[in-house]
């Protein structure tokens, strides 16, 4: 590799070429101010917080994206330097509406922790505001431009990284505005609600439909039973609103703050991506022995469905009829729970905790509802579940460990690591390997379908037949995917996609993390490695081992893809215009 | 996307797609194909927008902020005529406004808008550089200049029913 030597505030630093003079101070331990800037989706150089003096050029110069070359001088911390950045973020602050004691993004606010850094203790210049209506006719995500700094990274990640473009730049100079075309809310364009967005926004721009007062109503209503379960991403992320590291397992903890806000039931969405597996992997052989719709497409991802929908109806049979896991679960609770312990499932309340923001509109889609009732009430974000213990009172590092409740609460290691890309194809092979070939699987981590390429290839041999499968990760790898199966390029059994990237660990609705800590620590690749550790740390590894999800199989729905199954377990789609 | 305005413009669409074929391999093919399919349609309405967001595989919100971003591009269709009156400096001490004021009241629209009819958009528009021709206007390609309010009525009146 080709290396460049440079100088920056007198300190020597050798780094690859191509690398930018941001970069570079990094390895000299100098954190220049960035707001703009989010590494490898939106380096435009556009919010000049990140201005620094090069010696010989004519200007200061915007250090994510100049190029470090050798014998250069830099200065980071120059008088001009930091009255340039200073100024530049008055004039950012000089039309922001600065509400930030009643802001969802207080103390998490890139733009609030740069006036601080950089020592704004005045905004000298009172900037003329437009009033814009704040756009909350999502279920998943509210809009409000008010907030917004025109900075862009939500644009980049929406349309570079998630393929879709939901939302740009419109308008210009002062009118600038970041929207949907036409004026349109985002609930009525071809946003799939991934909330991928919200953890690109360095301000309280975008975020989550708050749905916690519809929760603390629930839990203060004494007719209602209301009942709880969390998604296997929640658990490895949770810690972080607390200020634990990132990748700190907090399942234990998790659950017992669950108990102390009220819920009467712990459960665990896990047993239902168990259920999921025995459901989506008899689908598959079905598939497979009666010449069905091939390949086979996982539908655990309401992201990922919505973007079927709208942009690929052509795949739409080719998708798993299952239920995602929580819906499952959701249906499980109204259904055989209720009967089990005589209630009425009007008089149950399900809560399910999601590191997602699709999850919101999922539950809202009116063909899931098995009983008659939604099968789950509410969706809340792994952030607005942090937001009701803090709320609560609740010392969350100091809880002792608790466990979910049992037989919903039961699951296994193959259900935990459907929190991350590649999971749900490992958990599936696992238990289709054991059924069809009778054998034990030896070594039950399959690497080739973990980690962060954007589309991975695994091929088991199952006794005669060779399945071939596809894992691809947010929509834009997604949708590169089905163009090769389309054109007939390449051929599959077996296809995972998981809406947002690196699947649910790094999913919308999960802690946002500010871009200057993520040019440090790779969030996915350490929320991941909890997930596997969760794996690992179990007893039982393998969906169809589960005991409960055998007993409440032999008790209530008879034998995977059973009638009563299909009722309760199973969902159909709905073919979307693509604007 | 709405099928009628397709239908009721086949020939328009299909020339469209002539347009686009013809550009979409050319280097930053957006502009161009907008300028023309404004040429075509006399805007740039959702229908259009959409159908070039479909051809070219982009997001139409790449379509929407360049179409919002230029000022020579328009969602909402325009008159026959386009009235442009000049605000410059020059004009403006010359008594524009009163030329404006004049224009809205006989055409009955105010700046900005297009009468029911379409033949007429009224725009106030930045300098026209015939500075020595203050008061000035334009309707399409002709040029009118040292105006008083009373020369209006003549000057719509050649356009109407034209």
């Amino acid at each position: 590799m080709e290396m460049v030597k440079l100088t920056i505030d007198g300190i020597q630093v050798e780094v690859p070429k191509g690398t930018t003079v941001l970069e570079a101070a990094r390895a000299a331990n100098i954190q220049i101010p960035t707001l703009c800037y989010l590494k490898g989706v939106n380096e435009i150089g556009a919010c000049r917080m990140c201005l620094v003096e090069v010696k010989g050029a004519r200007n200061l110069q915007a250090s994510c994206v100049y190029p470090a070359a050798d014998g250069m001088e830099v200065k980071t911390n120059t008088v001009s330097v930091r009255k340039a950045r200073r100024v530049n973020l008055e004039l950012i602050l000089s039309n922001h509406d600065r509400k930030c004691l009643t802001c969802v993004r207080s103390e998490n606010c890139e733009l609030q922790a740069l006036s601080k850094q950089l020592g704004v203790d005045d905004i000298r210049y009172d900037g003329e505001r437009i009033d814009y209506a704040v756009d909350d006719f999502s279920t998943s995500i509210v809009r409000d431009p008010n907030k917004c700094i025109l900075c862009r990274r939500c644009v980049a990640t929406c349309r570079d990284v998630q393929g879709i473009g939901a939302i740009g730049a419109t308008e210009r100079g002062f009118r600038s505005i970041v929207e949907p075309a036409f004026d349109k809310s985002i609930s009525d364009v071809n946003c799939i609600n991934c909330g991928q967005c919200i953890e690109a926004c360095p301000v309280g721009a975008l975020r989550e439909k708050d749905d916690t007062d519809r929760v603390w109503e629930a839990l203060s209503n004494p007719d209602l039973h209301v009942v709880v379960q969390t998604a296997p991403a929640v658990r490895v992320a949770l810690g972080e609103e607390f200020g634990m590291p990132i990748g700190t397992r907090v399942t234990g903890k998790m659950v017992a703050a669950l108990r102390r806000l009220g819920f009467d039931r712990v459960f665990d969405t896990d047993f239902a991506a168990d259920l999921t597996i025995m459901e989506e992997g008899t689908e598959l052989l079905n598939r497979l022995q009666s010449g069905g719709k091939l390949p086979l497409i996982t539908s655990c991802s309401p992201g990922w469905i919505k973007y079927c929908e709208h942009n690929y109806p052509e795949f739409l049979d080719n998708l798993s009829t299952c239920k995602s896991p929580h819906e499952m679960m959701g249906a499980v609770v109204k259904s055989y729970y209720a009967e089990k312990n005589n209630m009425d499932p009007a008089n149950i309340f399900v809560v399910s905790i999601m590191p997602c923001t699709a999850k919101k509109f999922e539950a809202a889609r009116p063909e899931l509802s098995s009983t008659g009732h939604p099968d789950v009430d509410v969706v809340l974000t792994t952030r607005e579940l942090a937001r009701m213990i803090k709320q609560a009172g609740i010392d969350f590092i100091k809880l002792n460990d608790e466990d979910f409740d049992p037989t919903l609460g039961d699951s296994t290691g193959a259900a935990v690591i459907f929190g991350t890309t590649g999971g749900v194809m490992e958990a599936a092979l696992r238990t289709v390997y054991e059924i069809v070939t009778g054998k034990t699987l030896e070594n039950l981590e399959i690497h080739a379908v973990r980690g962060m390429d954007g589309v991975k290839e695994v091929e088991v041999p199952l006794g005669d037949v060779t399945i071939k499968a596809a894992v691809a990760h947010g929509t834009a790898n997604a949708k590169a995917l089905l163009e090769k199966v389309k054109s007939g390029e390449k051929e599959y059994h077996f296809i995972e996609v998981m809406g947002c990237p690196g699947g649910c660990v790094t999913g919308g609705g999960q802690p946002i993390v500010p871009a200057q800590v993520q040019m440090e620590i790779d969030v996915h690749k350490a929320r991941a490695a909890a997930i596997y550790d969760e794996d690992r740390a179990l007893p039982v590894r393998k969906s169809h081992e589960n005991e409960s999800v055998k007993k409440v199989y032999a008790e209530y729905l008879g034998e995977p893809n059973s009638h009563k199954a299909h009722e309760l377990l199973h969902t159909h789609y709905t073919p979307r215009k693509r604007y | 996307m709405s099928t009628s305005i397709l239908q009721d413009n086949k020939e328009k669409f299909a020339e469209l797609q002539r347009i686009i074929d013809e550009y979409k391999d050319k280097e930053g093919p957006l502009m161009l194909i907008l300028h023309k399919a404004q040429e075509l349609f006399g805007c740039l309405p959702v229908e259009v927008q959409e159908y070039i967001a479909e051809s070219l595989d982009i997001p139409l919100t790449d379509i929407y902020g360049v179409a919002t971003f230029y000022s020579q591009f328009t969602l909402q269709p325009k008159g026959k005529y386009t009235i442009g009156v000049c605000m410059g400096t020059a004009c403006y001490v010359k008594g524009a406004q009163a030329v404006l004021d004049e224009l809205s009241k006989e055409i009955g629209i105010k700046p900005g808008e297009t009468s029911e009819d379409f033949v007429f958009t009224l725009e106030a528009t930045r300098c026209l550089g015939a500075c020595g021709l203050a008061p000035v206007i334009m309707i399409n390609d002709d040029v009118y200049g040292r105006l008083v309010p009373s020369d209006i009525k003549g000057i719509v009146d050649k356009y109407r029913g034209r």
